[in-house]
């Protein structure tokens, strides 16, 4: 099976919703559990909103959303033209936050949730994050 | 998302219903505080039954009013979490600050009698 699907949305926090409806509708053509469904929901959620709240601090920009599905394997990459990281080992630290009014579980959300993901950053030219979940009961056939 | 509120025993009940993410917090803050500062109230119950979806930008505002409350020597309580919504808070360590009840009335004579100390 295979599958693609994207999205562009202003970096407004009315889009978050709308991300993570976007994403499980999409991955609802895999055999996930509704549980897992909820678990894309979050993860989502999370990287749509550091976009918001990170990548674009002072004004609006554009979050991208590209959906995948390939060999029963769900590819979400999120990708902003924000500010960047400079230090990408420490935001990936647990309860990392340079926001004193978050809680930086975002991407210990996203590691919990998903099966793997990938923070890419280049200061000045924006993040991308790629995640992957296969649903539990294909995990023993897909590599 | 939608916020519902009454008082009883001297403690804010608000009863939420929608998705609690970063869109709905500001709205979230608003209510609440107002409410509270307007009564005098140092207690709060979320009634989280009607919420079906949760991420960390609900959880920061949760725990934002936790900690507020508790330094002021007051307590918030969590009523009815959806199995999803639960393993959220369960993920964030947030279980082991904030009881979590199932019965508004129960909870209410927790408060009432002081049964569950708020410093941890």
């Amino acid at each position: 099976m295979r599958n693609k699907a994207h999205l562009s949305i202003l970096s407004r926090s009315s889009n978050v919703g709308l991300a993570r409806i976007t994403a499980a509708t999409f991955a609802a053509e895999l055999d996930f559990t509704l549980s897992e469904l909820e678990e894309i929901k979050v993860a989502v959620s999370e990287a749509v909103t550091n976009c918001i709240i990170h990548a674009y601090p002072l004004e609006e920009g554009i979050i991208e959303m590209d959906l995948e599905i390939e060999d029963n394997k769900l590819i979400i990459v999120v990708k902003d033209q924000g500010v960047g990281i400079e230090d990408v080992q420490t935001v990936l630290q647990p309860s990392y936050s340079s926001k004193e009014d978050h809680m930086g579980l975002g991407l210990a959300f996203i590691d919990s949730f998903m099966d793997d993901f990938q923070l890419e950053s280049q200061v000045n030219q924006g993040t991308t994050l790629t995640m992957i979940k296969i649903p539990e009961k294909h995990k023993k056939t897909v590599g | 998302m939608d916020i519902s509120t009454k008082i009883a025993e001297k403690t804010l009940v608000a009863s939420l219903k929608g998705e609690f993410d970063m869109d709905s917090v500001p709205a979230f803050k608003e209510k609440i505080i107002t409410q509270m500062e307007k009564h005098g109230l140092i207690n709060l119950i979320l009634d989280l039954k009607k919420v079906n979806f949760i991420d960390s930008s609900g959880l920061g505002a949760i725990l934002g009013r936790y900690r507020f409350l508790k330094n002021k020597g007051g307590r918030v309580f969590l009523l009815n979490l959806k199995p999803q919504v639960e393993k959220i808070f369960q993920l964030a360590g947030m279980l082991k600050l904030i009881p979590v009840f199932s019965d508004l009335t129960e909870a209410l004579e927790e408060i009432k009698e002081g049964g569950i100390s708020s410093a941890q």
